[in-house]
Protein backbone atom coordinates (compact mmCIF):
# COMPACT_ATOMS: atom_id res chain seq x y z
CA UNK A 1 0.00 0.00 0.00
CA UNK A 2 2.71 2.71 0.97
CA UNK A 3 5.06 1.59 -1.92
CA UNK A 4 2.26 1.99 -4.35
CA UNK A 5 1.23 5.81 -3.00
CA UNK A 6 4.90 6.30 -3.50
CA UNK A 7 5.24 4.99 -6.95
CA UNK A 8 2.19 7.65 -7.78
CA UNK A 9 3.89 10.22 -6.36
CA UNK A 10 6.72 9.36 -8.25
CA UNK A 11 5.53 10.27 -11.73
CA UNK A 12 5.26 9.12 -15.02
CA UNK A 13 8.37 7.52 -15.64
CA UNK A 14 8.52 5.11 -12.99
CA UNK A 15 4.96 4.35 -13.02
CA UNK A 16 5.85 3.07 -16.79
CA UNK A 17 8.79 1.17 -15.76
CA UNK A 18 6.95 0.03 -12.40
CA UNK A 19 3.79 -1.35 -14.66
CA UNK A 20 6.08 -3.93 -16.50
CA UNK A 21 5.48 -4.97 -20.44
CA UNK A 22 2.40 -6.27 -21.56
CA UNK A 23 2.80 -8.51 -24.68
CA UNK A 24 0.13 -10.95 -26.54
CA UNK A 25 0.58 -13.59 -29.05
CA UNK A 26 -1.82 -14.83 -31.36
CA UNK A 27 -1.84 -18.44 -33.35
CA UNK A 28 -4.99 -19.25 -34.99
CA UNK A 29 -4.55 -22.72 -37.65
CA UNK A 30 -7.31 -23.55 -39.67
CA UNK A 31 -7.58 -26.25 -42.31
CA UNK A 32 -6.69 -24.71 -45.64
CA UNK A 33 -9.21 -27.79 -47.11
CA UNK A 34 -6.18 -28.48 -49.46
CA UNK A 35 -4.55 -31.06 -46.95
CA UNK A 36 -2.77 -28.72 -45.28
CA UNK A 37 -3.34 -26.12 -42.40
CA UNK A 38 -3.11 -22.62 -42.59
CA UNK A 39 -2.60 -19.89 -40.06
CA UNK A 40 -4.87 -17.14 -40.88
CA UNK A 41 -3.73 -15.12 -37.55
CA UNK A 42 -0.36 -15.19 -36.82
CA UNK A 43 0.49 -12.24 -34.69
CA UNK A 44 3.34 -10.80 -31.95
CA UNK A 45 4.26 -8.26 -29.85
CA UNK A 46 7.13 -6.66 -28.24
CA UNK A 47 9.05 -9.54 -26.84
CA UNK A 48 6.72 -11.96 -28.26
CA UNK A 49 7.63 -12.60 -32.07
CA UNK A 50 6.49 -15.64 -34.15
CA UNK A 51 8.02 -16.82 -37.35
CA UNK A 52 6.20 -19.41 -39.57
CA UNK A 53 8.70 -22.08 -40.41
CA UNK A 54 8.56 -25.36 -42.83
CA UNK A 55 5.98 -27.47 -41.91
CA UNK A 56 6.31 -31.46 -43.02
CA UNK A 57 3.13 -32.66 -44.47
CA UNK A 58 -0.37 -31.15 -42.88
CA UNK A 59 1.12 -29.71 -40.35
CA UNK A 60 2.05 -26.01 -39.90
CA UNK A 61 5.22 -25.14 -37.38
CA UNK A 62 5.06 -22.12 -35.58
CA UNK A 63 8.80 -20.68 -33.69
CA UNK A 64 8.43 -18.50 -30.89
CA UNK A 65 11.50 -16.16 -30.83
CA UNK A 66 12.00 -14.21 -27.82
CA UNK A 67 12.76 -10.62 -29.30
CA UNK A 68 13.66 -9.44 -25.86
CA UNK A 69 14.87 -10.89 -22.23
CA UNK A 70 12.51 -11.89 -19.98
CA UNK A 71 9.76 -11.85 -18.80
CA UNK A 72 11.11 -9.15 -16.09
CA UNK A 73 9.09 -8.39 -12.73
CA UNK A 74 6.09 -6.89 -13.40
CA UNK A 75 5.72 -8.51 -17.27
CA UNK A 76 2.50 -9.92 -18.00
CA UNK A 77 3.30 -12.10 -21.44
CA UNK A 78 0.26 -14.16 -23.08
CA UNK A 79 0.34 -16.53 -25.82
CA UNK A 80 -2.81 -17.66 -27.04
CA UNK A 81 -2.98 -20.51 -29.90
CA UNK A 82 -6.38 -22.16 -31.11
CA UNK A 83 -6.56 -24.84 -33.14
CA UNK A 84 -9.94 -25.56 -35.74
CA UNK A 85 -11.21 -28.94 -36.59
CA UNK A 86 -8.52 -30.96 -38.89
CA UNK A 87 -5.83 -28.40 -38.71
CA UNK A 88 -2.37 -29.49 -37.20
CA UNK A 89 0.18 -26.88 -35.44
CA UNK A 90 3.42 -27.52 -33.61
CA UNK A 91 4.78 -25.04 -32.00
CA UNK A 92 8.27 -24.93 -30.80
CA UNK A 93 10.40 -21.53 -29.53
CA UNK A 94 13.99 -20.80 -30.64
CA UNK A 95 15.51 -20.38 -27.08
CA UNK A 96 14.65 -21.08 -23.13
CA UNK A 97 12.62 -18.55 -21.85
CA UNK A 98 14.57 -16.68 -18.75
CA UNK A 99 12.60 -15.55 -15.56
CA UNK A 100 14.23 -12.44 -14.57
CA UNK A 101 14.20 -9.91 -11.95
CA UNK A 102 13.40 -6.80 -13.15
CA UNK A 103 12.91 -2.85 -11.96
CA UNK A 104 9.03 -3.09 -11.09
CA UNK A 105 7.96 -5.00 -8.28
CA UNK A 106 6.07 -7.89 -7.73
CA UNK A 107 5.66 -10.80 -10.04
CA UNK A 108 5.71 -11.50 -13.86
CA UNK A 109 3.05 -13.36 -15.15
CA UNK A 110 3.15 -16.00 -18.23
CA UNK A 111 0.05 -17.20 -19.76
CA UNK A 112 -0.26 -19.64 -22.30
CA UNK A 113 -4.05 -20.65 -23.30
CA UNK A 114 -4.73 -23.03 -25.97
CA UNK A 115 -7.74 -24.61 -27.43
CA UNK A 116 -7.95 -27.45 -30.08
CA UNK A 117 -11.03 -28.36 -31.56
CA UNK A 118 -12.72 -31.73 -32.33
CA UNK A 119 -10.35 -33.58 -34.80
CA UNK A 120 -7.38 -31.00 -34.64
CA UNK A 121 -4.05 -31.67 -33.15
CA UNK A 122 -1.56 -29.67 -31.40
CA UNK A 123 2.01 -30.19 -30.27
CA UNK A 124 3.56 -27.72 -27.95
CA UNK A 125 6.91 -28.03 -27.20
CA UNK A 126 8.50 -25.20 -25.97
CA UNK A 127 12.23 -25.14 -24.55
CA UNK A 128 12.63 -24.62 -21.15
CA UNK A 129 11.46 -22.19 -18.10
CA UNK A 130 14.30 -21.12 -16.66
CA UNK A 131 13.89 -19.12 -13.08
CA UNK A 132 16.73 -17.14 -12.58
CA UNK A 133 17.79 -15.63 -8.79
CA UNK A 134 15.63 -12.99 -7.83
CA UNK A 135 12.95 -13.27 -10.19
CA UNK A 136 9.47 -14.20 -9.63
CA UNK A 137 6.94 -15.39 -11.86
CA UNK A 138 3.68 -17.28 -12.18
CA UNK A 139 3.19 -19.30 -15.20
CA UNK A 140 -0.12 -20.72 -16.08
CA UNK A 141 -0.98 -23.23 -18.95
CA UNK A 142 -4.44 -23.79 -19.60
CA UNK A 143 -5.40 -26.40 -22.28
CA UNK A 144 -9.05 -26.88 -23.83
CA UNK A 145 -9.60 -29.98 -26.02
CA UNK A 146 -12.49 -31.38 -27.52
CA UNK A 147 -13.44 -34.95 -27.10
CA UNK A 148 -11.42 -36.19 -30.10
CA UNK A 149 -8.61 -33.92 -29.75
CA UNK A 150 -4.96 -34.87 -29.83
CA UNK A 151 -2.31 -32.99 -28.15
CA UNK A 152 1.40 -33.11 -27.22
CA UNK A 153 2.45 -31.16 -24.52
CA UNK A 154 5.59 -30.36 -22.87
CA UNK A 155 6.76 -28.41 -20.05
CA UNK A 156 10.04 -28.24 -18.00
CA UNK A 157 11.50 -25.49 -15.57
CA UNK A 158 14.94 -25.40 -14.41
CA UNK A 159 15.85 -23.68 -11.05
CA UNK A 160 18.01 -20.98 -11.85
CA UNK A 161 21.20 -21.06 -14.07
CA UNK A 162 24.23 -22.94 -13.81
CA UNK A 163 25.18 -23.20 -10.40
CA UNK A 164 22.63 -20.36 -9.71
CA UNK A 165 19.83 -20.51 -6.84
CA UNK A 166 16.46 -20.00 -8.18
CA UNK A 167 13.66 -17.27 -8.35
CA UNK A 168 10.16 -17.77 -6.74
CA UNK A 169 8.14 -19.85 -9.69
CA UNK A 170 4.82 -20.72 -9.34
CA UNK A 171 3.76 -22.77 -12.87
CA UNK A 172 -0.15 -23.89 -13.04
CA UNK A 173 -1.17 -26.42 -15.67
CA UNK A 174 -5.05 -27.36 -16.44
CA UNK A 175 -6.32 -29.75 -18.74
CA UNK A 176 -9.61 -30.06 -19.98
CA UNK A 177 -10.92 -32.68 -21.99
CA UNK A 178 -14.54 -32.24 -23.19
CA UNK A 179 -15.41 -29.84 -21.30
CA UNK A 180 -13.84 -32.00 -18.26
CA UNK A 181 -10.71 -31.19 -15.96
CA UNK A 182 -8.62 -33.71 -16.68
CA UNK A 183 -5.54 -32.32 -14.77
CA UNK A 184 -4.98 -29.56 -11.86
CA UNK A 185 -1.54 -29.01 -10.84
CA UNK A 186 0.63 -26.35 -9.53
CA UNK A 187 3.97 -26.42 -8.13
CA UNK A 188 5.87 -23.48 -6.02
CA UNK A 189 8.90 -23.11 -5.57
CA UNK A 190 11.83 -21.48 -4.97
CA UNK A 191 12.44 -18.13 -1.97
CA UNK A 192 8.98 -17.32 -0.65
CA UNK A 193 6.81 -20.41 -1.63
CA UNK A 194 5.63 -23.21 0.67
CA UNK A 195 8.00 -24.68 2.84
CA UNK A 196 9.20 -27.98 1.97
CA UNK A 197 9.45 -27.66 -1.43
CA UNK A 198 12.86 -28.36 -1.69
CA UNK A 199 12.37 -31.22 0.73
CA UNK A 200 11.93 -35.08 0.11
CA UNK A 201 8.24 -35.08 -0.60
CA UNK A 202 8.43 -32.21 -3.47
CA UNK A 203 11.55 -31.90 -5.20
CA UNK A 204 14.49 -33.49 -2.98
CA UNK A 205 17.24 -30.76 -4.33
CA UNK A 206 16.08 -31.51 -8.15
CA UNK A 207 17.02 -28.36 -10.07
CA UNK A 208 14.74 -29.31 -13.31
CA UNK A 209 11.29 -30.75 -13.25
CA UNK A 210 9.22 -31.33 -16.00
CA UNK A 211 5.78 -32.77 -17.54
CA UNK A 212 4.41 -34.43 -20.60
CA UNK A 213 0.58 -34.52 -21.65
CA UNK A 214 -0.60 -37.01 -24.08
CA UNK A 215 -4.00 -36.32 -25.33
CA UNK A 216 -5.34 -39.26 -27.82
CA UNK A 217 -9.10 -39.90 -28.10
CA UNK A 218 -8.26 -43.67 -28.08
CA UNK A 219 -6.68 -43.58 -24.57
CA UNK A 220 -10.47 -43.35 -23.48
CA UNK A 221 -10.73 -47.03 -24.33
CA UNK A 222 -7.11 -48.06 -23.88
CA UNK A 223 -5.07 -45.94 -21.51
CA UNK A 224 -1.72 -45.83 -20.53
CA UNK A 225 0.02 -48.55 -18.71
CA UNK A 226 1.55 -46.68 -15.39
CA UNK A 227 5.73 -47.22 -15.58
CA UNK A 228 8.22 -45.97 -14.02
CA UNK A 229 11.35 -44.82 -15.61
CA UNK A 230 14.24 -44.80 -13.46
CA UNK A 231 13.57 -43.37 -9.81
CA UNK A 232 12.52 -39.46 -10.63
CA UNK A 233 9.82 -40.18 -13.93
CA UNK A 234 6.71 -42.01 -14.60
CA UNK A 235 4.70 -42.45 -17.41
CA UNK A 236 0.75 -42.31 -15.53
CA UNK A 237 -3.01 -42.32 -17.22
CA UNK A 238 -4.88 -39.64 -16.03
CA UNK A 239 -8.58 -39.92 -15.44
CA UNK A 240 -9.35 -39.48 -19.28
CA UNK A 241 -8.01 -39.54 -22.34
CA UNK A 242 -4.91 -38.91 -21.15
CA UNK A 243 -1.17 -39.58 -20.43
CA UNK A 244 1.23 -37.67 -18.11
CA UNK A 245 4.97 -37.96 -17.86
CA UNK A 246 5.70 -36.23 -14.50
CA UNK A 247 9.69 -36.20 -14.24
CA UNK A 248 12.67 -34.50 -11.83
CA UNK A 249 16.54 -34.56 -12.62
CA UNK A 250 19.50 -32.94 -11.59
CA UNK A 251 19.43 -30.45 -14.16
CA UNK A 252 17.98 -29.80 -17.80
CA UNK A 253 20.06 -31.67 -20.20
CA UNK A 254 19.18 -34.86 -17.97
CA UNK A 255 15.24 -34.30 -18.32
CA UNK A 256 15.05 -33.56 -21.58
CA UNK A 257 16.58 -36.70 -22.21
CA UNK A 258 13.82 -38.46 -19.56
CA UNK A 259 10.81 -36.95 -21.48
CA UNK A 260 11.93 -37.77 -24.65
CA UNK A 261 12.28 -41.34 -23.90
CA UNK A 262 9.02 -41.06 -22.44
CA UNK A 263 7.11 -39.50 -25.63
CA UNK A 264 9.14 -41.85 -27.52
CA UNK A 265 7.98 -44.93 -26.14
CA UNK A 266 4.25 -43.23 -26.07
CA UNK A 267 4.38 -42.93 -29.79
CA UNK B 1 -22.25 -29.58 17.49
CA UNK B 2 -19.95 -31.27 20.07
CA UNK B 3 -16.57 -30.43 19.58
CA UNK B 4 -15.29 -33.67 20.77
CA UNK B 5 -16.60 -35.23 17.70
CA UNK B 6 -13.54 -34.12 16.26
CA UNK B 7 -11.78 -35.80 19.09
CA UNK B 8 -13.59 -39.10 17.52
CA UNK B 9 -12.86 -38.42 13.92
CA UNK B 10 -9.60 -37.16 14.40
CA UNK B 11 -7.91 -40.44 16.64
CA UNK B 12 -5.56 -42.51 15.45
CA UNK B 13 -7.50 -45.09 16.34
CA UNK B 14 -10.72 -44.58 14.23
CA UNK B 15 -11.29 -47.55 12.30
CA UNK B 16 -10.92 -46.07 8.74
CA UNK B 17 -8.03 -47.65 7.87
CA UNK B 18 -5.27 -45.01 8.00
CA UNK B 19 -2.88 -46.78 9.70
CA UNK B 20 -2.08 -49.53 6.39
CA UNK B 21 -0.45 -46.52 4.26
CA UNK B 22 2.18 -44.40 4.84
CA UNK B 23 1.78 -41.51 3.05
CA UNK B 24 4.73 -41.61 0.78
CA UNK B 25 6.96 -41.97 3.34
CA UNK B 26 7.73 -45.93 2.46
CA UNK B 27 9.27 -45.01 -0.56
CA UNK B 28 10.67 -41.88 0.37
CA UNK B 29 12.76 -43.96 3.26
CA UNK B 30 13.80 -46.62 0.46
CA UNK B 31 14.68 -43.87 -1.62
CA UNK B 32 17.72 -42.41 1.09
CA UNK B 33 15.22 -39.26 1.14
CA UNK B 34 13.55 -39.23 4.40
CA UNK B 35 16.67 -40.57 6.81
CA UNK B 36 15.68 -39.95 10.51
CA UNK B 37 13.67 -36.65 12.26
CA UNK B 38 15.09 -33.44 10.22
CA UNK B 39 14.23 -35.18 6.63
CA UNK B 40 10.64 -36.37 7.84
CA UNK B 41 10.09 -33.03 8.87
CA UNK B 42 11.11 -31.63 5.60
CA UNK B 43 8.98 -34.37 3.87
CA UNK B 44 6.01 -33.88 6.14
CA UNK B 45 6.21 -29.69 5.80
CA UNK B 46 6.48 -30.44 1.74
CA UNK B 47 3.56 -32.71 2.22
CA UNK B 48 1.37 -30.50 4.12
CA UNK B 49 1.54 -27.51 1.68
CA UNK B 50 0.56 -29.75 -1.17
CA UNK B 51 -1.59 -33.22 -0.92
CA UNK B 52 -2.48 -31.66 2.35
CA UNK B 53 -3.55 -28.28 1.20
CA UNK B 54 -5.56 -30.21 -1.10
CA UNK B 55 -7.37 -32.21 1.14
CA UNK B 56 -7.72 -30.19 3.51
CA UNK B 57 -9.97 -27.62 0.69
CA UNK B 58 -11.71 -30.43 -0.66
CA UNK B 59 -12.99 -31.67 2.98
CA UNK B 60 -13.73 -27.99 3.98
CA UNK B 61 -15.39 -27.53 0.21
CA UNK B 62 -17.70 -31.02 1.14
CA UNK B 63 -18.93 -29.73 5.00
CA UNK B 64 -19.87 -26.60 3.23
CA UNK B 65 -22.07 -28.34 0.69
CA UNK B 66 -20.41 -28.73 -2.68
CA UNK B 67 -21.56 -31.64 -4.60
CA UNK B 68 -19.10 -34.37 -3.76
CA UNK B 69 -19.25 -35.52 -7.58
CA UNK B 70 -18.17 -32.91 -8.67
CA UNK B 71 -15.72 -32.58 -5.57
CA UNK B 72 -14.58 -36.49 -6.71
CA UNK B 73 -13.52 -35.55 -9.86
CA UNK B 74 -11.61 -32.18 -8.90
CA UNK B 75 -9.72 -34.76 -6.86
CA UNK B 76 -9.04 -36.87 -9.43
CA UNK B 77 -7.29 -34.25 -11.70
CA UNK B 78 -5.34 -32.94 -8.63
CA UNK B 79 -3.95 -37.03 -8.49
CA UNK B 80 -2.48 -37.88 -11.80
CA UNK B 81 -0.77 -41.13 -10.12
CA UNK B 82 -3.19 -44.06 -10.31
CA UNK B 83 -1.86 -45.94 -7.38
CA UNK B 84 -2.76 -42.62 -5.51
CA UNK B 85 -6.04 -42.49 -6.58
CA UNK B 86 -6.70 -46.54 -5.92
CA UNK B 87 -5.41 -45.63 -2.19
CA UNK B 88 -7.12 -42.12 -1.88
CA UNK B 89 -10.75 -44.57 -3.34
CA UNK B 90 -9.91 -47.20 -0.81
CA UNK B 91 -9.22 -44.78 2.39
CA UNK B 92 -12.62 -43.38 1.09
CA UNK B 93 -14.90 -46.60 0.81
CA UNK B 94 -13.00 -47.67 4.66
CA UNK B 95 -13.88 -44.23 6.05
CA UNK B 96 -17.92 -44.31 4.27
CA UNK B 97 -18.03 -47.84 6.14
CA UNK B 98 -16.87 -46.33 9.38
CA UNK B 99 -18.53 -42.89 9.28
CA UNK B 100 -22.09 -44.53 8.33
CA UNK B 101 -21.76 -46.86 11.64
CA UNK B 102 -20.63 -43.92 13.71
CA UNK B 103 -22.46 -41.05 12.47
CA UNK B 104 -25.88 -42.42 10.17
CA UNK B 105 -26.73 -39.66 7.81
CA UNK B 106 -28.40 -39.87 4.63
CA UNK B 107 -25.75 -38.00 2.36
CA UNK B 108 -22.75 -40.77 3.69
CA UNK B 109 -25.78 -43.45 2.46
CA UNK B 110 -25.97 -40.86 -1.04
CA UNK B 111 -22.19 -41.20 -1.02
CA UNK B 112 -21.77 -44.77 -0.46
CA UNK B 113 -24.51 -45.30 -3.29
CA UNK B 114 -22.69 -43.23 -6.03
CA UNK B 115 -19.13 -44.05 -5.10
CA UNK B 116 -19.18 -48.07 -4.50
CA UNK B 117 -15.06 -48.29 -5.02
CA UNK B 118 -15.33 -45.42 -2.59
CA UNK B 119 -14.88 -41.41 -3.07
CA UNK B 120 -11.57 -39.59 -2.57
CA UNK B 121 -10.63 -39.92 1.04
CA UNK B 122 -10.99 -35.99 1.95
CA UNK B 123 -14.47 -36.17 0.30
CA UNK B 124 -15.42 -38.61 2.59
CA UNK B 125 -14.12 -37.01 5.36
CA UNK B 126 -16.43 -33.43 4.74
CA UNK B 127 -19.30 -35.47 4.36
CA UNK B 128 -18.33 -37.48 7.64
CA UNK B 129 -18.13 -33.78 9.67
CA UNK B 130 -21.11 -32.73 8.27
CA UNK B 131 -22.41 -35.85 9.69
CA UNK B 132 -20.62 -35.42 13.08
CA UNK B 133 -22.06 -31.62 13.20
CA UNK B 134 -18.55 -30.65 12.56
CA UNK B 135 -17.81 -27.28 10.54
CA UNK B 136 -15.65 -26.92 7.74
CA UNK B 137 -12.40 -25.72 9.93
CA UNK B 138 -12.85 -28.76 11.53
CA UNK B 139 -12.77 -31.28 8.76
CA UNK B 140 -9.71 -28.72 7.43
CA UNK B 141 -7.63 -29.41 10.50
CA UNK B 142 -8.68 -33.32 10.22
CA UNK B 143 -7.31 -33.40 6.87
CA UNK B 144 -4.22 -31.35 7.45
CA UNK B 145 -3.52 -33.46 10.34
CA UNK B 146 -3.73 -36.73 8.51
CA UNK B 147 -1.51 -35.73 6.02
CA UNK B 148 1.48 -34.75 8.15
CA UNK B 149 0.50 -37.93 11.22
CA UNK B 150 0.04 -40.42 8.90
CA UNK B 151 4.28 -40.72 7.38
CA UNK B 152 5.24 -39.55 11.07
CA UNK B 153 3.80 -42.98 12.55
CA UNK B 154 4.66 -44.78 9.34
CA UNK B 155 8.47 -43.74 9.86
CA UNK B 156 8.68 -44.87 13.16
CA UNK B 157 7.90 -48.01 12.23
CA UNK B 158 10.20 -47.94 8.88
CA UNK B 159 13.18 -46.53 10.40
CA UNK B 160 12.73 -47.11 14.28
CA UNK B 161 12.60 -44.22 15.15
CA UNK B 162 12.37 -42.42 18.46
CA UNK B 163 8.16 -41.83 18.52
CA UNK B 164 9.24 -38.88 20.70
CA UNK B 165 10.85 -37.61 17.51
CA UNK B 166 8.22 -38.16 15.37
CA UNK B 167 5.64 -36.15 17.81
CA UNK B 168 8.24 -33.53 17.78
CA UNK B 169 8.14 -33.54 14.25
CA UNK B 170 4.18 -33.02 14.39
CA UNK B 171 4.31 -30.31 17.24
CA UNK B 172 7.10 -28.48 14.98
CA UNK B 173 4.53 -27.95 12.15
CA UNK B 174 1.49 -27.38 14.10
CA UNK B 175 1.55 -23.14 13.22
CA UNK B 176 2.03 -24.06 9.52
CA UNK B 177 -1.47 -26.47 10.11
CA UNK B 178 -3.02 -23.70 11.37
CA UNK B 179 -2.10 -21.75 8.54
CA UNK B 180 -3.25 -24.51 5.63
CA UNK B 181 -6.51 -25.27 8.15
CA UNK B 182 -7.50 -21.48 7.89
CA UNK B 183 -6.25 -21.06 4.31
CA UNK B 184 -8.32 -24.33 3.30
CA UNK B 185 -11.58 -23.03 4.66
CA UNK B 186 -11.24 -19.81 2.51
CA UNK B 187 -10.53 -21.62 -0.55
CA UNK B 188 -13.61 -23.70 -0.07
CA UNK B 189 -15.71 -20.48 0.37
CA UNK B 190 -14.34 -19.72 -2.61
CA UNK B 191 -15.68 -23.24 -4.18
CA UNK B 192 -19.03 -22.41 -3.21
CA UNK B 193 -18.76 -19.23 -5.25
CA UNK B 194 -16.81 -20.59 -7.90
CA UNK B 195 -16.99 -23.92 -8.48
CA UNK B 196 -14.17 -26.70 -8.36
CA UNK B 197 -11.90 -25.36 -10.22
CA UNK B 198 -11.13 -22.85 -7.60
CA UNK B 199 -9.93 -25.62 -5.31
CA UNK B 200 -6.17 -25.55 -4.53
CA UNK B 201 -3.93 -27.52 -6.84
CA UNK B 202 -0.45 -27.90 -5.15
CA UNK B 203 1.18 -30.47 -6.07
CA UNK B 204 4.45 -32.86 -5.42
CA UNK B 205 6.24 -34.52 -8.20
CA UNK B 206 8.66 -36.98 -5.98
CA UNK B 207 5.26 -38.12 -4.30
CA UNK B 208 3.39 -38.58 -7.64
CA UNK B 209 6.32 -40.61 -8.70
CA UNK B 210 7.45 -42.45 -5.55
CA UNK B 211 3.57 -43.85 -5.48
CA UNK B 212 4.32 -45.14 -8.89
CA UNK B 213 7.63 -46.12 -8.20
CA UNK B 214 6.46 -47.81 -4.38
CA UNK B 215 3.14 -49.80 -6.26
CA UNK B 216 5.58 -51.19 -8.27
CA UNK B 217 7.27 -52.87 -5.53
CA UNK B 218 6.73 -57.47 -4.88
CA UNK B 219 7.05 -56.55 -1.26
CA UNK B 220 6.11 -53.76 1.11
CA UNK B 221 5.27 -52.65 4.57
CA UNK B 222 2.17 -50.14 3.55
CA UNK B 223 0.17 -50.01 1.00
CA UNK B 224 0.66 -46.81 -0.09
Amino acid sequence: MGADTARRVDGVTEAVAVAGVRATARILARDDGRGGTSLPVLEGDGPLALRRTRGSGDEARVMLVGAMSGPLGGDHFTVQAAVEAGARLRVGSAAATIALPGQAKGESRYDVRLTVADGGELHWLPEQLISARGSDLYATTRVDLGATSRLVLREEQVLGRAGEDPGRLTSRLVLRVGGRTVLDQELACGPGAPGGWDGPAVLAGHRAVGQLVVVRPEFAAEPVAARVLGEGAAVVPLAGPAALVTAVAADGLRLRRVLDEALGRLR
Amino acid sequence: MSRAALLVLADGRFPAGGHAHSGGAEAAVKAGRVTGAASLEDFCRGRLHTAGRVAAALAAAAVLGVDPVELDAAADARTPSPALRTAARKLGRQLTRAARATWPSDELDALAREFPKGAHQPVVLGLTARAAGLGAVDAAYCAAYESVSGPASATVRLLSLDPFEATGVLARLAPELDRVADRAVEDARCVVDEGADALPAASAPLLEIGAEVHAGWGVRLFAS
